[in-house]
């Protein structure tokens, strides 16, 4: 049954169906919500048999989730950015004891400078640390993918992040259709751990490793994760069975338009539903999702993207120095095909992907490496400006997007309002709020920008 | 003395059996069947006292609860001697996670177990000192103000052993580490309380605080029991040289911890909900060169001529102690706290 | 479980891991020879008995005990107890009461009638034994043990020699005596009372001969004296008192000598109702041979002293005293200063010759210094022919003449075999520097009740008191078993590598030199001192 609904509240009462045993949880936008709504149910008592953790950092919520993993529980928890930092050596620990934790990430910059809005970052930062990632492109998506991501995990012994971009997904109210308890239930048998604190069976788990084995037992990580791709789709399949919907059946990766389609964009996460949107009236240019991200369905990839004549891989974060994350990943699959593959860097920091935007930058004729889409020319240039000792390097840098934005298209996208974004927060609140609009690490509205 | 006579068992209390007492008033120590909870083949270095006193804890909570235990490990010494692949010398459930958070891998795991309904199964975290009131200190404070049902024991061996011995902020005034050199006005560690965690502890008001050293295995023994009779956060902290870190010789293990109580330094006592309900009275009290004396981490104060003013300055650390817990039955209560210097050298 | 590879263990697999190839020490328990062994004249096993006492099992202690020495309540009234002098517990608070629970554990052998163990099967061998003192009796019961058949010949009526004729009841009460003495002698033993032997080549028919026939000459010494002044000799005095005799002394009793037979006069004297009793002696009470218990006993019954005298007259009713003065090698030299002192009886006591005309006759036989002398195996020069006690060489006391006959025992048993006794193979002493005393409650010494001075001087009546069975028990448990295993646990309990084990048989622990690292640990915290660091074997 669809119901009008925020994102998050969906994800949360999928969760909820999930039947978490504990559920540690540390506040940070755009996360709050989910966990604010599973602690009420717990309290609540509509959660039952869930222990609901307030604890006193991510790093205590990743280490909590080892503890009660570890000891047969099934396991979620939520963060987003600087949370996910700060528990990345747990998130890694994890990962190294095959606790099958499932953790939504609401996707979010990283400071500095502090922001609390969307890119995948964090995600990305965390892309190797052993995790399956899956990336929502809807709301509908991030609530199944919960449901796949225990089974995945539980099936593997391997912990899944589901990525969720914050505040375009998690704070949206879209007519959602929570997967109904039972059919939850068809497709999530109970937990049953590969290995457990047991004082009827008692083992050592976490050993120190050495040189000897240190390797075996890497490689066999990888040879698991590796496997994740075609359990994931067999899963998927279950699902939509269960579901009746062939339409939410998921997959790693997923094509729209590429059929003869000259240029490919590939993207993660919300902005592949922009995208659709745009190529539908772009002639010769098709979409592909990646919805797993790790592993990287390689071949998947290569298949999907074997007839296209040019890629563009648009990205929602930045590899510093170095260019696109995903772009590496596209490349590998594709090595040995002469395919020119552009990087395009968008949406950092909650700067808004407009479809006009989009719709200028694949009409382009020529599109350099890497390509910053909207960015602020006169700023950049003001800037460097300044800064006279850099400004001999700066044309090699980077090719960017030159045009000023504001010519091109009247959103307020580029003198995003700070303010505003406060304003959408609350208004996509459904529940009133204890405090005001839940936003705690914003910065004092009216203190200058960059202060 | 006629009427206590037949109390009176040779050795009474301090060793750790005795032919002469009821088995049920022996320690769990000198039981046959004791269970080793961690057993023979770990590679602790000769005369460890963390090894010591690990088994001391375990073996008692796995007794008392009869065996319906399982246990978190802080990466440390600890963790590293007893878990090299492929040989494990633990025999009671355990779960080694990070350095940082063993306490709240620990609240997880109650958590769990209560979630599943499973309470009877009873939770026990352990680390060192650097694990315990340095980096595993935000976790343990949170364990604790959560009230999770854990006993955390940290196992004090006053510095970070297992990376070499660097100093960590139990580490006491003027000994020497590889990061707090013997060198300059202020030779080895900074002097200062340093961090004080059952004190810290208290002011959580759990139910339970306790400090022990493996030198009173009874006193141990019996605080290990009461903690596993209480729910809730317990903390307890053992004192457990380490002759590699404190340049002693293996065999002075134990006399160590007794000297280290016995000059007043370490105070031994027990507190429930942020009041001290007990202490270990000292016996018979030494002053504190006699403690520092044997350890070469101390050995800079006892050159020509020696630092009879960084001496003093710690035995007036051992005097407030005895002062502040009433540890001396010998000595009188005092009225006003008794004052520390606190300039740093000399 | 389907557990994964390598962070995932099994329990205790750890076990394959042999530290013991870290060693290059190990530890061996050992048997210290613990001081108050060591200083026991009888040969006691003195720390072994207290260990069973502590337990409570008095009847083993008691056996144990009387394997070496039969008279444990004779003991515990008059052994000088050198233990107690050695005990390292008198280094941490008091030594250890071994005496008053040796005397207790003799008391309760009586008490409860327990029987000595019954003697070997008879070998066939006779010994004669001459004197029923404490040594003769002592060699006779160990032969006896031995399955030996022995004849103890005793020119008095009745045996005990010194013990008997000497030794005042209110120290020795009778019935103890005799009720030791028949226990031993019920054994099957021949005693020939009112039999002096005279001549001991006539004596036939026996394999060996043990010689005990004490000191028991008054010491001959010239004290000028008119003829009606009432002097007597101190065995004499005794001797008759203990026969049940009053003897007439006078009001004011002078005994001249510094021996502990100078005590005994003077505190019978008192009992028989002297109201003044005064030790003439020679030099100070620092260099007094008596025994420093029974000077302060002395002292405490209102006997006066009189240090650096000398009697030079003896007159009816008074004494010419001399003062004297100890020269830089502490020997007394006259001063001339005279003064009188009243008194209207002198006792001499001033000591014990030996009677050595009954060896006179035997060729090979020495006598030195007026004691017979004997080799370490206790034979005198002639073949055969065994002597110890009063007689030979050595301190004079009823323990050290308990220890004499023993060891002659034994020494006579090896030579009835034709073979040579092998001494005990030397032990290690457990010095308190061994112990950790640490471990050791505080617990005061237990004082034996006492009557009180002027209840004392009244009667006859013992003046020291017993034990009863929980101060025996608490004084037993004071005992810290130098040098030997009580069984505390400790080295058990403070191995870090679980590395000792218990085992049913020997000292009940065992080393597992699999996993023990050697770091000394036990050594260290073994109250006793039972443990050595031993270099590794290669
Ligand atoms: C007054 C006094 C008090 C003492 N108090 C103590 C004390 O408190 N504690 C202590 O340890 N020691 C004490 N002693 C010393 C102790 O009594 C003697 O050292 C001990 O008795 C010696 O034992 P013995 O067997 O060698 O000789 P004795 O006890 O002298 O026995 C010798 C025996 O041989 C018999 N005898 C002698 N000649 C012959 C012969 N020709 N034929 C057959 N039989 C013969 C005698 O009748 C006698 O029975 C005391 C001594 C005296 C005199
Ligand atoms: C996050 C992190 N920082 C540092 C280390 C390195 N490290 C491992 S053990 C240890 C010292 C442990 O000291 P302590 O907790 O006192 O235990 P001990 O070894 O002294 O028993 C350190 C610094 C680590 N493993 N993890
Ligand atoms: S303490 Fe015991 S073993 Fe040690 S000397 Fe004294 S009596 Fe003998
Ligand atoms: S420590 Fe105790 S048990 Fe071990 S040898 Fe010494 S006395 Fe015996
Ligand atoms: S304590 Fe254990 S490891 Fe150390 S020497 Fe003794 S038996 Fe060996
Ligand atoms: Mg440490």
């Amino acid at each position: 049954m669809r119901r009008q609904l925020e994102g998050s509240r969906a994800i949360a009462e999928t969760v909820a169906r999930c039947r978490p045993g504990v559920i540690p949880a540390y506040p940070i936008t755009p996360q709050t919500h989910i966990v604010e709504a599973l602690g009420t149910m717990v309290r609540k008592g509509t959660l039952t048999s869930c222990r609901f953790l307030t604890v006193e950092s991510e790093f205590a919520a990743m280490s909590a989730a080892i503890g009660a993993s570890l000891t047969g529980s099934r396991v979620y928890t939520a963060t987003s950015s600087q949370g996910l930092l700060y528990m990345t050596e747990a998130v890694f620990n994890a990962a190294g004891l095959g606790a099958p934790i499932v953790m939504t990430v609401a996707n979010r910059a990283i400071g500095a400078p502090i922001n609390i809005w969307n890119d995948q970052s964090d995600s990305m930062a965390l892309r190797d640390s052993g995790w399956i990632q899956l990336h929502a492109p809807d709301n509908q998506a991030a609530a199944d993918l919960h449901v796949l991501a225990f089974r995945l995990a539980e099936e593997l012994s391997v912990p899944v992040m589901v990525c969720v971009d914050g505040f375009v997904l998690t704070h949206a109210f879209e007519p959602i259709d929570v997967p109904e308890q039972e059919i939850v239930d068809a497709v999530l048998p109970p937990y049953r751990p590969r290995q457990v604190l047991d004082p009827d069976a008692p083992v050592t788990i976490g050993a120190m490793v050495g040189p000897d084995a240190f390797t075996e037992v890497k490689y066999l990580a990888d040879h698991a994760l590796r496997s994740a791709p075609a359990v994931f789709e067999r899963i998927a399949a279950e699902f939509a069975d269960a579901v009746g919907a062939p339409q939410r059946r998921a997959c790693c990766v997923q094509d729209y338009s590429t059929t003869g389609a000259d240029t490919v964009v590939v993207a993660l996460g919300s902005v592949t539903g922009t995208l659709r949107d745009v190529v539908d009236s772009v002639e010769g240019v098709g979409v592909l999702t990646v919805t797993m991200y790790r592993p990287f369905p390689a071949e998947q990839v290569r298949a999907a993207l074997a007839g296209a004549r040019r890629i563009v891989v648009l990205e929602r974060a930045l590899a510093s120095g170095a260019g696109g994350i995903v772009t590496s990943d596209v490349r590998s699959a594709l090595a040995g095909l002469d395919v020119p593959v552009h990087t395009v860097i968008a949406g950092l920091g909650g700067r808004p992907i407009g479809a006009a935007s989009l719709r200028e930058l694949l009409t382009r004729p020529g599109l350099g490496d890497v390509t910053f889409l909207d960015l602020r020319e006169d700023v950049i240039d003001r800037e460097l400006g300044r800064e006279a000792v850099h400004e001999t390097d700066r044309e090699t840098a980077y090719e960017t997007d030159r045009e000023p934005v504001a010519e091109r298209d009247g959103q307020p996208a580029i003198e995003f309002d700070r303010e505003a974004a406060g304003e959408f927060d609350r208004e996509l609140d459904s529940q009133p709020a204890l405090e005001p609009a839940g936003e705690f690490d914003r910065e004092p509205a009216g203190e200058p920008a960059g202060a | 003395m006629p009427a206590q006579s037949v109390k009176f068992y040779q050795v009474g209390s301090r060793a750790v059996g005795n032919r002469l007492l009821d088995a049920e008033l022996r320690t769990e120590q000198s039981s046959a069947d004791r269970r080793n909870s961690i057993t023979s083949g770990h590679r602790a270095c000769q005369g460890c006292g963390e090894a010591l006193g690990a088994r001391y804890v375990l073996d008692t909570a796995a007794r008392v609860t009869g065996g319906r235990l399982v246990t978190v490990n802080a990466t440390g010494c600890l963790e590293v001697f007893s878990t090299p692949y492929p040989e494990s010398a633990w025999q009671v459930p355990w779960l080694h996670s990070l350095f940082a958070n063993a306490a709240s891998v620990a609240s997880g795991v109650a958590a769990a177990l209560e979630a599943q309904g499973r309470t009877d199964i009873r939770v026990l975290a352990q680390g060192g000192d650097g694990g315990t009131v340095d980096i595993g200190f935000a976790c343990l404070s949170g364990m604790f103000e959560r009230g999770d049902d854990v006993l955390f024991v940290c196992y004090d061996n006053e510095a970070y052993m297992n990376t070499g011995v660097q100093r960590s902020g139990a580490t006491p005034a003027y000994a020497r580490t590889a990061t707090t050199e013997a060198v300059g006005p202020i030779p080895g560690s900074r002097p200062g309380q340093g961090k004080d965690l059952p004190r810290i502890a208290m002011a959580h008001e759990i139910p339970y605080v306790a400090t022990a050293t493996v030198a009173e295995l009874r006193d141990l023994e019996a605080k290990v029991e009461k903690a596993m009779s209480m729910r809730g956060p317990r903390y307890l902290h053992v004192l457990v040289p380490c002759p590699l870190g404190w340049g002693s010789a293996p065999a002075e293990t134990v006399r160590l911890a007794r000297l280290a109580q016995r000059s007043g330094l370490f105070p031994v006592f027990e507190a429930e909900h942020g009041e001290v309900t007990s202490v270990l009275p000292i016996r018979d009290r030494i002053p504190v060169e006699e403690y520092l004396r044997p350890q070469r981490r101390y050995a800079h104060l006892f050159n020509d001529p020696p630092r009879t003013d960084l001496i003093e300055r710690i035995q007036q650390i051992a005097d407030r102690n005895v002062a502040r817990y009433h540890l001396n039955p010998h000595e009188a209560p005092r009225e006003t706290p008794l004052e520390i210097s606190h300039e740093e050298g000399a | 479980m389907d557990t994964p590879f390598a962070i995932t263990l099994g329990p205790g697999s750890s076990s394959v891991n042999r530290t013991g190839t870290w060693r290059t020490e190990r530890p061996v328990y050992v048997d210290r020879l613990p001081p108050c062994n060591q200083a026991c004249p009888a040969g006691e096993n003195v720390q072994g008995w207290l260990y069973t006492a502590e337990e409570g099992d008095y009847q083993t202690a008691w056996r144990q005990l009387v394997a070496a020495n039969p008279f444990p309540a004779v003991m515990g009234r008059v052994c000088y107890h050198p233990c107690e002098t050695a005990c390292n517990r008198a280094q941490l608070d008091h030594a250890v009461g071994i005496n008053s629970v040796e005397e207790f554990l003799g008391d309760e052998a009586i008490r409860r009638g327990w029987v000595l163990p019954t003697p070997a099967p008879d070998t066939g061998k006779r010994v004669l034994v001459v004197g029923a003192g404490p040594s003769g009796l002592s060699a006779a019961y160990q032969l006896c043990m031995l399955g030996h058949h022995v004849e103890i010949r005793d020119s008095a009526a009745r045996p005990g020699g010194m013990m008997r004729y000497a030794i005042p009841t209110f120290r020795l009460p009778r019935d103890v005596l005799d009720a030791e003495i028949d226990r031993l002698l019920a054994l099957g033993i021949d005693f020939r009372p009112n039999t002096p032997v005279t001549d001991l080549t006539a004596e036939h028919g026996f394999d060996a001969v043990f010689l005990a026939v004490g000191a028991q000459l008054a010491h001959r010494a010239y004290v000028p004296a008119a003829q009606s002044a009432r002097i007597l000799d101190a065995l004499e005095l005794l001797g008759d008192t203990a026969a049940g005799g009053r003897p007439l002394l006078g009001r004011t009793v002078a005994v001249y000598g510094g021996g502990n037979t100078a005590m005994d006069a003077a505190r019978t004297a008192r009992r028989l109702g002297a109201d003044e009793a005064i030790i003439v002696y020679r030099r100070t009470r620092e260099r007094m041979p008596a025994n420093d218990i029974e000077v302060t006993d002395a002292l405490e019954e209102g006997i006066r002293m009189k240090w650096l005298s000398t009697v030079k007259h003896a007159d009816v009713g008074v004494l010419t005293i001399e003062r004297m003065e100890l020269d830089e090698k502490g020997v007394p030299q006259p001063t001339g200063e005279l003064e009188e002192l009243r008194a209207d009886a002198l006792v001499l006591a001033l000591g014990q010759d030996v009677d050595h005309t009954l060896v006179d006759t035997l060729p090979g036989v020495r006598v030195e210094g007026g004691v017979v002398q004997v080799d370490g195996h206790m034979m005198t020069g002639y073949p055969g022919v065994f002597a110890g006690g009063d007689m030979v060489p050595s301190a004079r006391s009823v323990t050290v003449a308990i220890g004499h006959g023993a060891a002659a025992a034994r020494n006579i048993d090896a030579w009835l075999r034709g073979t040579v006794a092998t001494p005990e193979p030397e032990r290690e002493v457990a010095t308190f520097e061994r112990l950790n005393t640490w471990y050791y409650s505080d617990a005061p010494e237990t004082v034996r009740p006492r009557l009180d001075a002027a209840r004392r001087v009244s009667d006859f009546a013992e003046v020291t008191g017993r034990l009863d069975v929980d101060t025996a028990l608490y004084e037993a448990r004071r005992c810290m078993s130098c040098g030997n295993c009580f069984g505390c646990d400790n080295c058990y309990g403070v191995c870090p590598d679980n590395a000792i084990v218990k085992v049913r048989t020997g000292h009940g622990y065992a080393i597992d030199l699999d996993y023990c690292k050697g770091c000394a640990l036990c050594v260290t915290e073994c109250p006793a001192g039972a443990i050595d660091m031993i270099p590794e074997p290669d």
